[in-house]
C-alpha cells in the first residue's frame, strides 16, 4: 500500500511542477526581453541625448527623446510583468522560499534599491524633457543606466547562486547562519554577471538597430535612419568579441562546477578523454543521430588539450540528469552559434569603416543587421533554456529538487492557461504599440516635410545644411 | 534585531499602501467618472498626478515582498500557498492596472482609449480587494503553517471581505484627498470641488467599513479585538481622529495639510495592527517574529539594505514629488524634426 501512496504522491506532485516550470518559463521568458530593454536601452538613449546636446545635432536630439518614449512603454510593461515573477517566487516555488528565502532573498533585496532608482529617475527623465535644463536632463538619465546595470547584477547574483549555492550553514534542514557576500559573490557569479549583462546590451542595441536596418532596406536613408542604426549597433557589435570570449569561458567554468549540465549541452554520454564536439543532432537513449562529430574538439575546448577527461552523463543517475537533452544541447548550439555569426557584422562595419570612413553599402549587410536583433533574442533565450532546463532535476544545485520546490496547490494548469493567453495579448499590444509610435513619428516628420515655406526641415535637408 | 526588520517591514508596508494606494484609487474614480465628456477633465486629472509616481510607488510592494520571503520565509511561504488564489488575482490586477495605464496614453482612437481605460480603471479595483483579503485571511488566524492546498474559506471569512472592501474604500479616499490638493494647485475650482464631495462620501465609507471590521473582529477573533481596545487603542484612536478631521477640513473648504492627516490615518491603521498582532508573526499558528523567522546575518543586511535604501531613494522621491509639485513633469509627444 505504501509504495502505492508514494507513486500517487509523486505523481500528483508531477502534475503541479510541470505546469509550474512551464508558467515559470513563459513569464520569465517573456520578462527577459523586456528587461534587457530596461538595463541597456537607457545607455543608448542617453548616447543619442549626449551627441545632440554636445554637437547640437537636432537629428540625434530627435532619436533621443522618441527613444525614451518607447522606453517608457518597455519599462511600464516590464515593471509588471517583473512583478508577476516576484510573486511567483512564492506561489508558484513555496518550497525553494520556505527553505532557501533568507539566502536566496538578499540578492533580490539590494536590486529592490535599483529597481527603486532606475523607477524614480526613469520617470524624472521621461517626462522632464520639456521643462528641464538639457544637461540637468541628461544627468536625471545617468542614475537609470547604472542602475541597471547593478540591478542585473544583483538578479543575476540570485540565479547564479542556484547554480553554485554557498555561503550560508544548514543544521537540520534549515538555514542557520550566512553570509551574504560569499551569496552575492558565488562560484557562479562570476561568469553569470557579465555573460548576461552583456546579453542586455546586445538585445537591446541589435534590437533597436534592426527596426533602422529594416527602414534603410526599405529605402529610408537619411541621416536619422543611419543614426538611429550607428549607435545602438555600434555599441552592440563592439561588445560582441567581449560576450563571446565571456561565454567561452562561462562554458568552461560549468564543464567544472555544474559537469552533468555540461555533459547534457554538449552530449557526453560517458566520461571520457577525447571527447568528441556534436554540433546539432538528436538525442535517444544514450546515442546520437544526425548531428555533426568533431573528434577531441570538446576536449580540447574544455581544457585546451584532446586529452582533457570530460565528465558524462553517466556520472549520475538517470533520475539525476536533466530532462530533454536534445532541447538543451540545440539551445546551446544555437546561442553559441549565432553567438559566432554576430561576429561577421562587426568585422563588415569594421572593414567599411576602414576603407571608406562610412557605414557598408552592400544589402547584405543590411540585411544581417536586420536580422541582428530577433537573432540576439533567440541566442539569449537559448541561453536561459540551457542554464534553467540544463540544472534540472534541480533547482537549488545538488540541494532541492524542482519537485520539492514547487507549490502543493493545485490548479497550476489554470494559471499556465491565463498567463499564456494574458501574456500573448501583451506582447500582440506592445508590438502594436511600438509600432504606432513609429507611425506617428513618421507622419510627423511628413507633415514637416510638407511646409512650403521656412527654415529647412527635412532630416535630409538639414543634413545638408 | 527581529524587531528592527519587523518595523522595517511595516515602514515599507505603509508607504505602499499610502503612495501607491492613492494611485489605484485614482482608478477607482477614473472607473466612476461617467462618459466620455463628462469624466474627461477628471479623468484628465488623475491621468496626470498618477503617470510620473506609480510605477515607483509600486516598487514599495516588491521591496515588502522582498523583505517578507527574506526575513520570514516559513510565513511568507504559507501564506502564498494558503491564499493563492486571492494573490494571483491581485497580480492580474498588478499587470492589467499596469498596461492598460501605459497602453491609454499611446494608442489612438476613443474606442481604443474607452478599452484600455475600462481596463485600468477595473483592474484598480482587483488589487487593492484581494490584497485585503490576504491580510484579512492574515489578521483572522485563517492561514495554517504547512498549509497543503488554498482554500475559499481561508479568504472569504467576513472578516476577509471586509477588509477587502476596507482597502478599496481607504485607496479610493486617499486619492480623492491627493486629487484634491493637485486641483487646488492647478487652481482648478471645479475639480477641487469635484473631488471634495468624493472625499466626504470614500471617508465616511472607509470610516463605517472600518468601524464595521472592528465589530467583526469582536466576534470572530477576540484576543485581536482585545488588543485593538488594549494596547494598540492609541492608535486606533489616531486612525480616527485623523479620518474625522480629514472629512471636517475636507466640507471647509481647506486643502493644506490635507494629506499628511489622511496619510497619518492609513498608518495609524496600519501600525495598530502591527501593534495588536505583535510578537504574534501568523496569528493562529503559534509563529512568532523571532522563530518564523531567517538567520542573524540575514537581519543585518536587510537592515543594511534599507537604510541604503533609504540614503539613494529617499532624496530620488523628493526630487520626483518636488518636481511632480512644481509641474515639472508633462508627458511630452516627441518633436518633429522642425522643432
Amino acid at each position: 500500500m505504501t509504495p502505492l501512496l508514494h507513486v500517487f504522491g509523486v505523481l500528483a506532485a508531477v502534475r503541479e511542477v510541470v505546469p509550474a516550470r512551464a508558467q515559470m518559463a513563459t513569464t520569465l521568458g517573456f520578462h527577459i526581453i523586456l528587461a534587457c530593454f530596461g538595463i541597456a536601452f537607457p545607455t543608448i538613449v542617453l548616447i543619442a541625448e549626449y551627441i545632440g546636446i554636445k554637437r547640437s545635432d537636432e537629428v540625434a536630439m530627435t532619436l533621443a527623446r522618441r527613444w525614451s518614449q518607447a522606453l517608457g512603454v518597455l519599462v511600464a510593461v516590464g515593471a509588471v510583468t517583473g512583478t508577476v515573477l516576484s510573486f511567483e517566487m512564492g506561489l508558484l516555488w513555496p518550497g525553494l522560499m520556505r527553505r532557501f528565502g533568507s539566502v536566496i532573498g538578499l540578492p533580490f533585496a539590494l536590486e529592490g534599491i535599483f529597481f527603486f532608482v532606475e523607477a524614480i529617475f526613469t520617470a524624472i527623465y521621461l517626462y522632464g524633457w520639456r521643462r528641464l535644463r538639457p544637461w540637468a536632463h541628461f544627468w536625471s538619465g545617468i542614475p537609470i543606466a547604472v542602475s541597471g546595470i547593478f540591478g542585473a547584477l544583483s538578479v543575476m547574483a540570485a540565479n547564479s547562486w542556484m547554480n553554485q549555492p554557498g555561503g550560508f550553514t544548514m543544521k537540520a534542514g534549515r538555514v542557520v547562519a550566512v553570509d551574504p557576500l560569499k551569496v552575492f559573490f558565488n562560484r557562479a557569479a562570476a561568469y553569470e554577471m557579465p555573460h548576461m549583462l552583456l546579453a542586455a546590451y546586445l538585445v537591446a542595441g541589435f534590437g533597436v538597430a534592426s527596426v533602422y536596418a529594416i527602414g534603410f532596406l526599405r529605402g529610408r536613408r537619411d541621416r536619422y535612419h543611419r543614426l538611429g542604426f550607428a549607435i545602438p549597433f555600434v555599441l552592440a557589435a563592439a561588445l560582441t568579441p567581449v560576450e563571446f570570449f565571456v561565454g567561452d569561458t562561462a562554458a568552461r567554468a560549468i564543464a567544472h562546477d555544474q559537469p552533468v549540465k555540461f555533459a547534457t549541452m554538449e552530449y557526453v554520454t560517458h566520461t571520457t578523454r577525447d571527447a568528441s564536439e556534436y554540433l546539432g543532432g538528436v538525442y535517444v537513449h544514450g546515442h546520437v543521430y544526425a548531428g555533426i562529430r568533431i573528434p577531441d574538439l570538446d576536449s580540447l575546448l574544455v581544457g585546451f588539450s584532446t586529452h582533457t577527461k570530460v565528465i558524462g552523463l553517466n556520472s549520475v543517475p538517470a533520475a539525476d540528469r536533466p530532462p530533454v537533452p536534445t532541447l538543451i544541447h540545440l539551445a546551446f548550439d544555437v546561442m553559441a552559434g549565432l553567438g559566432s555569426l554576430s561576429l561577421i557584422p562587426l568585422l563588415w562595419l569594421l572593414l567599411a569603416w576602414w576603407r571608406r570612413r562610412s557605414l557598408p553599402r552592400h544589402r547584405y549587410f543590411w540585411l544581417l543587421a536586420a536580422g541582428a536583433g530577433p537573432a540576439a533574442v533567440v541566442a539569449m533565450e537559448s541561453g536561459w533554456i540551457v542554464t534553467e532546463v540544463g540544472r534540472q532535476p534541480w533547482v537549488v544545485y545538488k540541494l532541492l529538487t524542482t519537485t520539492q520546490a514547487a507549490t502543493t496547490n493545485r490548479g497550476v494548469i489554470g494559471t499556465l492557461t491565463a498567463v499564456i493567453v494574458l501574456y500573448t495579448l501583451l506582447g500582440v499590444a506592445t508590438v502594436l504599440i511600438l509600432r504606432l509610435l513609429a507611425r506617428r513619428w513618421r507622419k510627423d516628420d511628413q507633415r514637416a516635410l510638407a511646409v512650403p515655406y521656412g527654415p529647412p526641415r527635412t532630416p535630409d535637408q538639414i543634413e545638408a545644411r | 534585531m527581529v524587531e528592527v526588520v519587523g518595523v522595517i517591514l511595516l515602514v515599507v508596508l505603509t508607504l505602499y499602501a499610502i503612495l501607491a494606494g492613492a494611485d489605484f484609487g485614482g482608478g477607482l474614480w477614473d472607473l466612476l467618472a461617467g462618459g466620455d465628456s463628462t469624466g474627461r477633465a477628471p479623468r484628465r486629472l488623475i491621468d496626470d498626478t498618477i503617470t510620473p509616481v506609480w510605477e515607483s510607488n509600486h516598487v514599495w510592494l516588491i521591496f515588502a515582498l522582498v523583505i517578507l520571503w527574506t526575513a520570514f520565509p516559513r510565513a511568507f511561504a504559507a501564506v502564498m500557498t494558503a491564499c493563492a488564489l486571492p494573490l494571483w488575482l491581485a497580480v492580474l490586477g498588478i499587470v492589467l492596472r499596469g498596461t492598460g495605464f501605459a497602453f491609454r496614453k499611446e494608442v489612438e482612437g476613443i474606442r481604443w482609449q474607452r478599452l484600455l481605460g475600462a481596463t485600468f480603471a477595473f483592474s484598480s479595483l482587483l488589487t487593492p480587494f484581494f490584497m485585503g483579503t490576504v491580510v484579512g485571511a492574515v489578521a483572522a488566524g485563517r492561514v495554517a503553517l504547512h498549509a497543503e492546498h488554498s482554500t475559499l474559506t481561508v479568504w472569504t471569512s467576513p472578516t476577509s471581505i471586509l477588509v477587502g472592501c476596507l482597502f478599496v474604500a481607504v485607496c479610493a479616499y486617499e486619492a480623492s484627498v491627493f486629487l484634491i490638493s493637485e486641483a487646488a494647485n492647478r487652481e482648478d475650482r471645479r475639480l477641487e470641488r469635484y473631488f471634495r464631495h468624493r472625499a466626504v462620501i470614500a471617508g465616511t465609507v472607509a470610516g463605517a467599513l472600518s468601524l464595521a471590521t472592528l465589530f467583526e473582529l469582536r466576534s470572530s477573533d477576540a484576543l485581536l479585538y482585545h488588543r485593538l481596545t488594549g494596547r494598540a487603542l492609541p492608535l486606533v484612536v489616531l486612525a480616527g481622529a485623523c479620518g474625522v478631521a480629514v472629512i471636517v477640513l475636507v466640507l471647509a473648504g481647506r486643502s493644506r495639510g490635507l494629506r499628511v492627516l489622511s496619510g497619518a490615518g492609513a498608518a495609524a491603521v496600519i501600525w495598530g495592527w502591527g501593534v495588536a498582532q505583535y510578537p504574534t508573526l501568523l496569528p493562529g499558528t503559534g509563529l512568532t517574529l523571532s522563530d518564523g523567522s531567517a538567520p542573524h546575518a540575514t537581519f543585518v543586511t536587510l537592515a543594511a539594505v534599507f537604510i541604503l535604501a533609504l540614503v539613494l531613494v529617499v532624496p530620488g522621491f523628493l526630487l520626483l514629488f518636488w518636481l511632480q509639485g512644481r509641474q515639472l513633469l508633462e508627458s511630452d509627444d516627441p518633436p518633429t524634426m522642425s522643432r
